[in-house]
C-alpha cells in the first residue's frame, strides 16, 4: 500500500471531508446503538429530532455550542500554530474561576466596566495557564502535549481546593460551589423561556475576530508561517519564540473566556462539573473544522447538537448517553482519515 | 517529622503499598517504552488503560477466571493499539492526534458499555479480586500479588528482548532510522504496527491491574491520569527498561509517601495539594529530562514507503 | 573470462510527468567496474534506488546471476547480492557498529542475536579490505570517512557480489577518496563487480573501467574508461561542447564584511567556527571550498544571522551585528540558504507570501497590524517576472514549485531589497545544488551581475568548477579553520584538495 500526495487539491474534498467523517462515524456507532437492543433508525431519529428538531431543541442547542464555540477556537488558534494545547479544559475552569472572583468580589463598579473587568480576568487567568507549557516548550523543548494535559488535573484540584475554602458559598447547604455572581452581571437571555444567552453572540464574534486576525493581520501571517515551518519562519526574521509564546496567551485567554461565559450565562456560580470535557470537546471541534475559525462554528453547534440529542434520546429508550461521547470521538478519528484522503491518494499496488 | 519519615521507608507496609502503585505505572511505562522506541508515541494509553480496566473486569464478572481476564484486557488493549497503529503507522497521521482519539474513544466507549451492561445499578459490583502471594514466604513481595511479580520479571524480559534478540533490533532500528532498516531488508511498517500492538497489549493489562488486583470493581475515573503520568516516566527513564522500573518505583514511593503525610499531619494543607503532587512531579521529571533527552531519532516522524 | 552479471534492460520509471529513466539498457560484467556519470537529475541515483529495490520500474526487467530479479524488493536484492552504499548514510546514530551491521541479518524469530561470531566475521572482513572500525562505538561517535567504512561493511558482511557506491567521494577529502579507490581494487581482484554513480570526471576515469554516461533520463553513451578524455564526457553529459567562463578581474572596493577570530560551537558543546577571520570587499566573490561538514554551514548561518559566536566580532559595514536575522535583513543583506526546502520557504504559504515574508513588518508591507495584500502581491508579481520564477500564480502554496523555480523565488526574495537598489551583502550557500543547467546558469549570472553592481559577495559550495567559474579570492574550510584566502589564480585543483585534507603547509606552499 502506497500514499501519493495529489497533485492538486480539490475545494470540494477539503469541504465534503467532515461531512464524509461524520456519516461514516454514524454508520459505525449504530453498531453501539444496537448492541443496546434499540432500533439504530428510531434512535438516530430521537438523537436529531433532540438536538435540533424543534425550537426547544435548538436553543438548547446553541446554549451548548456557545462555550463549545470558544474552546474549539482556543484549540484551532493553537493547533495552527503548531502548539498542541490540550488544556482548554483546565483553562476554562481557572477563567471560571477568575471571572467569579472578580465579579463576586462586590467591586463598587457598574455592570459595564465590571464585566469587561470579569472576562479580562478569565481571559488572564487561561492565558497564564496555557503560558507555563507554552514557555517550557520554547526554551526547554518540553512536549506541551503532556504538560497541558497534566496541567487540567492540577487546574482542577486547584479549583476544587478553592472552592472547599476561600470561595466556597456558605449558603450553598455543603456542596462545592462558588460565591455567585451579582445578577446584573449575568448574560441575558436572547429568547424568553429558552436559555440561549448573549454569550452566544460574543462567541460568534470572536470567530469572527480570530478569523480577521488570522487572514489580514500580520500577526496572524506570523502565526501561520511558525505552524507551518517555524525554522523557515525564524530564517525570514520572525521572532518564532515571541510569537509561540504570543499564540498561547490569544488560546488560553479564549479557553478562560469560554469559561468566564458559562458562569455568566448559566448558573453564575462556579462547580466541579460546570464542564461535561469542553475542553476536550475542543479538539474535536478544531480538528472537524480544520482548523478554520468559521468553521469551527458550524462544528461546534454539531457536536453541541450530537450531546443535547443523546441526552433527550436517552430519557426515551434505553440507549446510554455516553453514546455522544463516543460519536464524538469517533468523529476525531474518522476525521483524520478524511482530511489525509483529501490530501493523498491510497495505491493498493 | 524526619525521624517519622525513616520509621515509614524501612517499614515493610510502605514497600508493600510502593510496589502496588507502581505496577500499573510499571507495565504502562514499558508498554509506552516499546511503541516509542519503535517511534510511535502513543497517547492512546489513557483510554486503553480505561478499557483494559473495564473488559478485565467485564470478563472476571461475568465468569471467567481472573488470569483470563487479564488476557481479555490485554487483548482489548491490543486492538486499540492496533487502531492507533494503523492510523499512524501506514497512513502516516499525526501520532498526537490519533492518541488522544484513541483516549478519548476508550474512555467513552468503555463508560458506553458499562451503562449497557448494567443499566441499573448505583454502586458498581465487585469482583473477587487476586489474592496476595502470602505462599511466597518473602517480606514484601508475600503482600503482592501474581501480577505484580509480572510486572518486576517484564522489565528485565523486555530490556532481553529489546537488546539481545533481532526482533528488538528491528524495533530499535526501526525508530532510529526506518529508511536504513528497510534497506536490510526489514519490513518497517509490520515491525511499527506489531510493536505499537503489543505496547498496547502491555498498558491493557496496566489497566486491569486496577481493577482485578489494587480495587474489585471498574469505576468511572479510576485511571486518573496515570496513563499520562507514564508518558512523562519514560522521557524520564530515557526510553531504557531498567530507568523505567526505577522511576516507576521512585514515583510510587513519593506517593505512598504523600499518601502516608496527608494522614499523619492531618489537617495541615488542604488534601488537594498532596493529590496535586503527582501530576506537578511528572511535569518536573519532562523537564529536567528534557534537556539530556536521547531521543529515538525517528520518534513521530511518520515512515512513507520510498520516499527518499 | 567475463561473464556477465548484471542486466538491465529497458528500465523506465516516471514520478508524475518526469520521465526520470527512460527505456535505460545496460549490463555489468564480473570483476569489472562500471561508472554511471551524468549530471544532478540524469536519472542515476533513480536506476540504482530501482536495482536495490526502493522503488518499481514502470517497465522493464532486471537479471542478475541469471535470474530474474523482483522489483521493489530490498530483501531480494540483498539475498541475491547486491548491495548499496547510498549516499546519505543509512546508519543509526545511536546504535553501535555491529547493530549496524546485524540488522536484517537474522530472522526476527530467532531468540538470541549471535553477537559475537558476528563480530568475529565482521573484524575479519574489515582486515581483508581495509576497511578497519571500532564495532563496539555508537555510529554517531564516527568520523564521516568511518561511516562509509561501515557503509561497505554492511554490503560485505551480506555477502555481495555487486557493489553500487552513490556518490561515494562527495564527503571525503581527495586522500580519503584514494583510500577508498584501494578498497575497491581490492574488492574487484576478489570478483566483486561495483557500479559507482559519480558526476566528477577525474574520479570516473581513475578508477573505472567502463563509463555509461546518462543524460535527462536515457542512455547516451558507452565507452571504455581507457579510450576517452574529459572532455568527450563532459560533452556527452551536458549535451553540448562546454565552454569554460572567463572572468574580467575587477578592483575590489571597500571591505564590507568583517569577520574577526570568530569561534562558534553548536548546541552539543562541539567546535563549529575555531578562529574565523574573513573579509569581503564590495564587487568581489570569495567562494569558500570544503568538504561538506567542515564548518562551511555555520559560517553562512553566522553571516545570516542565526549562529551566535562565543568569541570574535562580526561586523558589517563597520557595524557590529547581532545574530538576529531581522538585523542583517535590515542591513539588505540577501541570505541564500542551503536547504530551500526547510529553511527557504514556507512551504504551505503561498509563493507571495513567501515573497514578503522576510520584510512583512516593515511598513511596506504591513499597516496598522493588518498586512497590506494588494501591496504585496504587487511586489510578488515583480519578483516573479523578473527572476523568471515559473508556477500558476502567485497564490499556489510555495512547495508547489519545482527545486530551481523555488531556488528562484528564494534569490529574487533576497535580492530584491526595494525598488532598484542592489543588496549591500549576498551570503550563497549552495545556492545551485541540485538545479538543472538552465537553472544554474541564471543563478550564476545573478551573482556576477550583482557583484559588477557593487555587492560583496559569498559563495559557499562544493562545486570546485563553479567555484573557479566565479571566484575572486577562494578560502578552504576544514575542521572550523579557514585558510588564508588567495586569489583564484593561485590556487590548483592540487593545492585546493590538500586544503581540503587539512595540509595547511602545501596550501602556502603551491
Amino acid at each position: 500500500m502506497r500514499l501519493e500526495a495529489r497533485a492538486e487539491v480539490s475545494r470540494t474534498l477539503q469541504v465534503a471531508a467532515p461531512f464524509a467523517a461524520i456519516v461514516f462515524t454514524l454508520v459505525v456507532c449504530s453498531l453501539l446503538v444496537a448492541w443496546a437492543g434499540v432500533p439504530v433508525g428510531s434512535a438516530y431519529l430521537l438523537l436529531l429530532e433532540g438536538g435540533f428538531g424543534s425550537g426547544f431543541a435548538l436553543s438548547e442547542t446553541f446554549t451548548r455550542a456557545t462555550p463549545l464555540i470558544l474552546t474549539g477556537l482556543a484549540v484551532a488558534v493553537a493547533f495552527r500554530a503548531k502548539l498542541y494545547n490540550i488544556g482548554a479544559e483546565g483553562q476554562l475552569y481557572v477563567g471560571a474561576l477568575a471571572a467569579v472572583a472578580v465579579g463576586g468580589a462586590g467591586l463598587p463598579l457598574p455592570p459595564a466596566l465590571l464585566f469587561p473587568l470579569m472576562a479580562a480576568a478569565a481571559m488572564a487567568a487561561g492565558a497564564l495557564l496555557l503560558l507555563g507549557p507554552a514557555l517550557l516548550k520554547t526554551r526547554f523543548h518540553v512536549d506541551e502535549v503532556v504538560t497541558t494535559l497534566l496541567l487540567n488535573f492540577i487546574a482542577l484540584l486547584f479549583v476544587s481546593m478553592l472552592l472547599d475554602g476561600p470561595m466556597k458559598d456558605p449558603a450553598a447547604l455543603g456542596w462545592p460551589q462558588s460565591v455567585a455572581i451579582p445578577a446584573e452581571l449575568e448574560l441575558p437571555r436572547l429568547a424568553a423561556r429558552s436559555r440561549v444567552h448573549s454569550g452566544l453572540l460574543i462567541a460568534l464574534s470572536l470567530a469572527v475576530l480570530v478569523w480577521v486576525v488570522d487572514r489580514f493581520t500580520a500577526f496572524g501571517f506570523e502565526m501561520r508561517a511558525v505552524g507551518a515551518n517555524a525554522r523557515a519562519a525564524a530564517f525570514a526574521g520572525m521572532p518564532v519564540q515571541a510569537i509561540v509564546v504570543k499564540t498561547a496567551l490569544l488560546s488560553g485567554a479564549l479557553a478562560g473566556l469560554a469559561g468566564c461565559i458559562e458562569v455568566a450565562g448559566r448558573a453564575g456560580y462556579v462547580t466541579l462539573d460546570m464542564s461535561p470535557g469542553y475542553g476536550y470537546s475542543g479538539i474535536v471541534i478544531a480538528m472537524l473544522a480544520q482548523l478554520n475559525p468559521i468553521a469551527v462554528v458550524a462544528a461546534a453547534i454539531f457536536v453541541a447538537g450530537i450531546l443535547v440529542g443523546a441526552d433527550s434520546m436517552s430519557r426515551a429508550i434505553a440507549v446510554p448517553t455516553y453514546i455522544a461521547d463516543v460519536i464524538v470521538a469517533a468523529s476525531l478519528i474518522a476525521m483524520l482519515v478524511a482530511t489525509m484522503l483529501a490530501r493523498y491518494r491510497i495505491h493498493w499496488r | 517529622m524526619a525521624a517519622d519519615i525513616l520509621d515509614l521507608v524501612a517499614s515493610v507496609p510502605f514497600w508493600v503499598a510502593v510496589l502496588r502503585i507502581g505496577t500499573p505505572l510499571i507495565f504502562g511505562t514499558l508498554g509506552v517504552l516499546l511503541c516509542e522506541r519503535a517511534g510511535v508515541l502513543n497517547l492512546g494509553i489513557e483510554g486503553i488503560m480505561v478499557v483494559g480496566a473495564f473488559t478485565g473486569w467485564l470478563a472476571v464478572y461475568q465468569g471467567a477466571g481472573l488470569w483470563a481476564g487479564v488476557g481479555v484486557a490485554a487483548l482489548a488493549g491490543a486492538g486499540l493499539g492496533l487502531l492507533h497503529a494503523i492510523l499512524t503507522v501506514p497512513l502516516g497521521l499525526s501520532q498526537h492526534v490519533s492518541g488522544l482519539g484513541v483516549t478519548l474513544f476508550g474512555t467513552s466507549l468503555a463508560s458506553y458499555a458499562y451503562r449497557v451492561t448494567l443499566p441499573q445499578v448505583t454502586t458498581p459490583p465487585t469482583i473477587e479480586p487476586f489474592a496476595p502471594m502470602s505462599w511466597l514466604g518473602v517480606p514484601v513481595l508475600s503482600g503482592e500479588t501474581p501480577l505484580t511479580l509480572l510486572a518486576l520479571c517484564a522489565v528485565p524480559a523486555l530490556a532481553y528482548v529489546l537488546n539481545r534478540t533481532p526482533a528488538g533490533l528491528a524495533v530499535r532500528m526501526v525508530g532510529e532510522n526506518p529508511g536504513a532498516a528497510e534497506g536490510q531488508g526489514i519490513d518497517v511498517i509490520a515491525v511499527r504496527m506489531w510493536t505499537v500492538v503489543a505496547g498496547s497489549a502491555l498498558m491493557g493489562v496496566a489497566g486491569a491491574f486496577l481493577t482485578l488486583s489494587a480495587f474489585n470493581a471498574f469505576f468511572f475515573n479510576m485511571v486518573n491520569g496515570r496513563g499520562w503520568i507514564c508518558v512523562a516516566l519514560v522521557v524520564f527513564a530515557s526510553w531504557r527498561p531498567g530507568k523505567a522500573l526505577a522511576g516507576a518505583i521512585l514515583f510510587a514511593a513519593f506517593d505512598a509517601l504523600q499518601l502516608r503525610l496527608q494522614q499523619a499531619s492531618g489537617a495541615g494543607l488542604p488534601y488537594q495539594v498532596y493529590l496535586m503532587l503527582p501530576y506537578a512531579l511528572s511535569i518536573l521529571a519532562l523537564v529536567v529530562m528534557a534537556r539530556r533527552a536521547a531521543y529515538p531519532q525517528a520518534l513521530m516522524k511518520p515512515y512513507r514507503k520510498g520516499e527518499r | 573470462m567475463e561473464s556477465t552479471v548484471l542486466t538491465l534492460s529497458g528500465i523506465t520509471k516516471r514520478f508524475g510527468p518526469l520521465v526520470a529513466n527512460d527505456a535505460v539498457s545496460l549490463d555489468l560484467a564480473r570483476g569489472e567496474v562500471l561508472a554511471l556519470l551524468g549530471e544532478n537529475g540524469a536519472g542515476k541515483s533513480t536506476l540504482v534506488s530501482i536495482l536495490f529495490g526502493h522503488y518499481v520500474a514502470d517497465e522493464g526487467s532486471i537479471t542478475a546471476f541469471g535470474a530474474a530479479l523482483p522489483g521493489g524488493d530490498p530483501a531480494a536484492a540483498l539475498a541475491v547480492g547486491i548491495g548499496m552504499v547510498h549516499q546519505h548514510f543509512t546508519l543509526a546514530d545511536n546504535l553501535t557498529v555491529l547493530d549496524n551491521i546485524l540488522i536484517g541479518t537474522e530472522s526476527l524469530w530467532q531468540p538470541f542475536s549471535r553477537r559475537r561470531a558476528a563480530q568475529a566475521r565482521v573484524r575479519e572482513i574489515a582486515g581483508r579490505f581495509g576497511l578497519a572500525v571500532n564495532t563496539r562505538a555508537r555510529v554517531g561517535e564516527l568520523s564521516v570517512g568511518e561511516r562509509q567504512r561501515v557503509e561497505i561493511l554492511k554490503a560485505l558482511y551480506r555477502g555481495a557480489r555487486i557493489l553500487i557506491l552513490d556518490e561515494p567521494t562527495a564527503v571525503l577529502t581527495p586522500q580519503e577518496s584514494g583510500d577508498l579507490f584501494a578498497t575497491l581494487r581490492e574488492l574487484v581482484t576478489e570478483g566483486l563487480s561495483i557500479i559507482f554513480i559519480s558526476h566528477k570526471l577525474d574520479e570516473v576515469l581513475a578508477v573505472s573501467d567502463r563509463i555509461a554516461v546518462l543524460r535527462n533520463g536515457r542512455l547516451v553513451a558507452t565507452r571504455a574508461a581507457r579510450g576517452t578524455t574529459k572532455g568527450e564526457l563532459a560533452e556527452l553529459m551536458v549535451g553540448r561542447a562546454v565552454v569554460m567562463p572567463t572572468r574580467a578581474r575587477r578592483a575590489p572596493g571597500a571591505a564590507v564584511v568583517a569577520v574577526g577570530a570568530v569561534h562558534a560551537r553548536d548546541v552539543r558543546g562541539h567546535a563549529l567556527l575555531d578562529g574565523v577571520d574573513l573579509t569581503v570587499a564590495a564587487g568581489e566573490i570569495v567562494a569558500i571550498a570544503g568538504v561538506a561538514g567542515n564548518g562551511q554551514q555555520a559560517l553562512a548561518e553566522l553571516l545570516s544571522g542565526t549562529l551566535a559566536p562565543e568569541r570574535g566580532t562580526v561586523t558589517l559595514a563597520g557595524r557590529a551585528m547581532s545574530a538576529q536575522p531581522r538585523a542583517w535583513i535590515a542591513a539588505r543583506v540577501a541570505r541564500i540558504p542551503e536547504d530551500r526546502h526547510a529553511v527557504g520557504v514556507v512551504g504551505d504559504l503561498a509563493v507571495w507570501e513567501n515573497a514578503i515574508a522576510e520584510r512583512l513588518r516593515t511598513r511596506a508591507f504591513t499597516r496598522a497590524g493588518f498586512v497590506r495584500r494588494a501591496a504585496g502581491r504587487m511586489h510578488a508579481q515583480e519578483v516573479v517576472r523578473r527572476f523568471d520564477v515559473r508556477c500558476s500564480g502567485i497564490d499556489v502554496p510555495a512547495r508547489s514549485l519545482s527545486g530551481g523555480n523555488m531556488q528562484k523565488l528564494i534569490l529574487g526574495r533576497a535580492l530584491s531589497v526595494g525598488a532598484g537598489a542592489t543588496p549591500a551583502f549576498i551570503v550563497a550557500d549552495q545556492p545551485t545544488w541540485g538545479l538543472d543547467i538552465g537553472a544554474v546558469a541564471y543563478v550564476h549570472q545573478c551573482l556576477l551581475d550583482a557583484a559588477g553592481a557593487g555587492a560583496a559577495v559569498l559563495l559557499i559550495s562544493e562545486d570546485l568548477d563553479e567555484i573557479f567559474a566565479l571566484a575572486d579570492r577562494i578560502g578552504v574550510m576544514y575542521h572550523g579553520r579557514l585558510s588564508p584566502l588567495r586569489p583564484a589564480e593561485g590556487w590548483t585543483l592540487a593545492a585546493i584538495g590538500l586544503a581540503m585534507a587539512g595540509a595547511e603547509e602545501a596550501a602556502h606552499a603551491a
